[in-house]
């Protein structure tokens, strides 16, 4: 672990001693998740003379970006976002279209990574990502199943592997209440082929036929998993498959590559470890996943000359010859010029081939996911039937949308 | 001391509060009036990696930019947010009042009302913490007290420890603590005999857990605040109950608390404050799908990746309501103490 990270290092110190020279004439101050890809580009930013290239990478980049933004001069120069993050961003009007930074110093892009909306590029993607199957193949192979397809497979797996008594519960999800357990119904309701929203508003119509089987088919996996479900997030529901307590999970790409190589990864799973596309359920075509890209964004209240230093900047982190590292390839499934997939990629190919729709990028999804994270806990634990769930939510949204001004 | 000694003595003090007390209030208030101005919304087409083109709704940025320069604080919305189902849920509550067939049913529904729910844990965590912290708080400064010189001064430090230890780092201990995989919650799995036992599944155990955490951790501040009093304890009298015959217990209760009681009201006062705002045991066990407070509905409002700030403020609004008739009934009797000199 150790030496790969001094050999991590020295390679980056090798490319910034290099042939590559990135200067810039204005301050750069950068907003975003955290985790490796994303320290990645952020490390790649912070290459360029000239003038001070700052980051704050965090977990809690969703708290503070806005507040970070809407002043003038903007705090960050460039937010670090994803799908949900951008409408976010774009609602209150703090990103700047990218088109005549694109046309200037834009040459080691490829089209497929600009993100346009109406017609103007608001975003530049380096990186794509959704939910798709983990396992451990030695213990599917073990009770003499195939990896599973669609979530009802998953179910019976799981019910051999626990009648065997190889694991009491082999099912792990991410279903911590909030995001995570927002998330995990969002992907099941679009498996089942709901939809949020009433055509062209911001009316909700979660409460249908495919909420109540979502909801089911939820409990139902609650069923086989650890008993704590609704306080493990991805890092708990991780921590748990790398101690070989859970054998099938639906998890992000991104962790992908990392899910063998953490500390305290017991053999077992580190050999037994494999990735599929993401399940179906109820006979649905659509995978019950969504699919992500992350990228970055200029802010609009900087100069023009700060916007040009952080799109200069911003085009150092994510230029096509990382892509010759092996360790930087392993981070994501990137969509920079020059990326050959790794092994750990096959997961988001297979979900992007398969149709995964992408995660909505209307203004009011944000209240809505909001909505079901907290109104969901209540039917996992056996206190309100699915349709009560369902009206619960509908009512939390209508409240926030209309404060919001979404809804009259 | 004369008027305007007071005033030039005052002045320092009464400027910071308007600033950094007053003033704040006053923006919440007028925060919570008032809420982001309609969208105005249009259909346009998005492009993104590995999917091609599609249609979505978004934000008309120039339609909107003009209504919120011509009005920047937003549409005035009066006391609707207080009163849609994110607050006091006028309209629910009275809607479950009227087609409620039993009491049973109006409570589990109006328990199902965010606010109400959170208002439920808030209130039982502050009436459970509130007099059992007190009540730790003084066994353990009478302990110390009686202790030798030489041991008091360890022992100070170590029930200090609770209130040293940030709330929650505290609370994420414990957390991890009685997680079904650590030392107290694979303890009870074994007590228990059932491999399914968890403490984070079932609600009253979670508010057990918080309540306990919630005495651990305020108990300290009691413990402080009734062991300096202990130190102004004069001798003769407690000799005089001795020579009196008095048994220890009686002492205690006849002459210790007595002389304690300004002391208990003033930690009562702060904890019952400090109580209702509950909030990092919460965030910290994860507990929002058991236990919520008023508090944790302010953060949630604020954390979402839509901020809710008029939510957030009416919330706020409440919150300082809730401590004002909380602390009611003592405030009124320091008033009447106080016209009575």
């Amino acid at each position: 672990m150790f030496l790969k990270k001094v050999a991590f290092a020295s390679s980056i110190a090798l490319w910034a001693g290099g042939a590559y020279a990135c200067e810039i004439t204005a301050r750069v101050n950068i907003i975003g998740n955290e985790f490796p890809a994303i320290q990645t580009v952020g490390a790649g930013a912070e290459e360029c003379a000239g003038a001070e290239v700052s980051k704050n990478l965090t977990a809690d980049h969703k708290d503070i970006h806005v507040a970070g933004m809407q002043g003038n001069p903007a705090e960050y120069t460039s937010a670090i976002v994803a799908n949900s993050t951008l409408t976010i961003l774009m609602n209150d009007d703090l990103v700047r279209p990218l088109d005549d930074l694109v046309a200037k110093h834009g040459d080691a892009l490829q089209k497929s990574q600009l993100i346009t909306v109406d017609g103007k590029v608001m975003a530049v993607a380096f990186m794509a990502n959704a939910q798709h199957l983990m396992y451990r193949k030695d213990i599917l192979e073990e009770i003499g199943v195939e990896p599973p397809k669609t979530y009802e497979d998953m179910l019976a797996a799981a019910e051999m592997i626990r009648e065997k008594g190889i694991m009491q519960n082999p099912i792990g999800g991410a279903y911590a209440a909030g995001w995570n357990l927002a998330q995990e119904f969002n992907n099941m309701f679009i498996g089942y082929g709901g939809t949020f929203f009433k055509e062209g508003t911001a009316e909700p119509m979660i409460n249908s036929e495919a909420g109540v089987n979502t909801l089911n088919m939820m409990k139902a996996l609650t069923e086989y998993m650890n008993p704590d479900y609704l306080t493990h997030d991805s890092n708990a529901t991780n921590a748990e498959y790398r101690a070989g307590n859970i054998a099938m999970l639906n998890m992000w790409g991104s962790r992908a590559a990392s899910q063998t190589t953490a500390d305290g990864v017991t053999d077992a799973v580190k050999n037994g470890h494999a990735i599929a596309g993401p399940l179906t359920v109820g006979g649905g075509s659509t995978p019950a996943s969504t699919l992500w890209w992350d990228g970055w964004t200029v802010a609009k209240n900087v100069s023009d000359e700060e916007a040009e230093a952080t799109f200069v900047a911003m085009m150092n982190g994510i230029r096509p010859d990382m892509m010759q590292n092996e360790e930087i390839r392993q981070q994501a499934v990137w969509l920079i010029d020059g990326y050959q997939p790794t092994d750990a990629a096959i997961g988001v190919f297979d979900a992007a081939k398969a149709g995964t729709v992408p995660y909505p990028m209307v203004p009011y999804m944000g209240l809505m996911h909001g909505s079901i994270g907290n109104e969901l806990s209540d039917f996992l634990q056996g206190k309100e039937s699915a349709e009560q769930a369902l009206a619960d939510i509908e009512a939390a949204y209508t409240a926030a949308a209309k404060e919001k001004g979404f809804l009259k | 001391m004369k008027h305007r000694t007071f005033f030039w003595f005052f002045l320092p003090t009464g400027l910071a509060m308007l600033l950094f007390i007053a003033l704040p209030i006053v923006s919440v208030v007028i925060q919570s009036v008032y809420a982001p101005h309609e969208a105005v919304l249009k259909t346009v087409e998005n492009c993104t990696p590995l999917v091609g083109c599609t249609t979505e709704t978004t934000i008309d940025q120039d339609a909107t930019r003009d209504i919120r320069e011509a009005k920047p604080l937003g549409r005035f919305v009066g006391l609707d947010i207080y009163l849609d189902r994110g607050h006091l849920a006028a309209a629910e509550v009275g809607e479950a009042w009227s087609s409620s067939a039993s009491m049973g049913e109006f409570f589990d529904r109006l328990f199902n009302l965010p606010l109400y729910r959170a208002l439920a844990f808030t209130l039982t965590f502050t009436f459970i913490v509130t007099p059992l912290l007190i009540g730790f708080g003084l066994m353990i400064a009478l302990a110390v007290n009686s202790l030798h010189s030489r041991l008091k001064g360890l022992m100070i430090f170590f029930s200090l420890l609770p209130m040293i230890v940030t709330p929650l780092i505290g609370s994420l201990i414990l957390f991890w603590m009685v997680d079904s995989r650590g030392v107290i919650g694979s303890a009870l799995v074994a007590l228990a005999g059932d491999p399914n036992f968890s403490m984070k599944a079932s609600t009253g155990l979670t508010w057990v857990m918080l309540i306990v955490y919630g005495v651990w951790h305020s108990a300290p501040f009691a413990f402080v605040v009734f062991y300096a009093g202990l130190q102004t304890l004069p001798k003769d009298q407690i000799e005089a109950a001795q020579i009196d015959g008095a048994s220890r217990w009686q002492r205690i209760k006849y002459v210790v608390v007595p002389h304690l009681m300004p002391l208990v009201t003033f930690v009562a006062l702060i904890q019952l404050m400090d109580n209702f705002r509950v909030f990092e045991p919460v965030v910290g066990f994860n507990a929002s799908a058991h236990a919520t407070s008023l508090s944790w509905i302010i953060f949630n409002d604020l954390g979402g990746e839509t901020r809710q700030l008029s939510a957030a403020s009416a919330t706020s609004v409440l919150t300082i309501l809730g401590v004002a008739i909380l602390l009611s009934p003592v405030l009124v009797r320091t008033w009447r103490d106080f016209k009575g000199k």
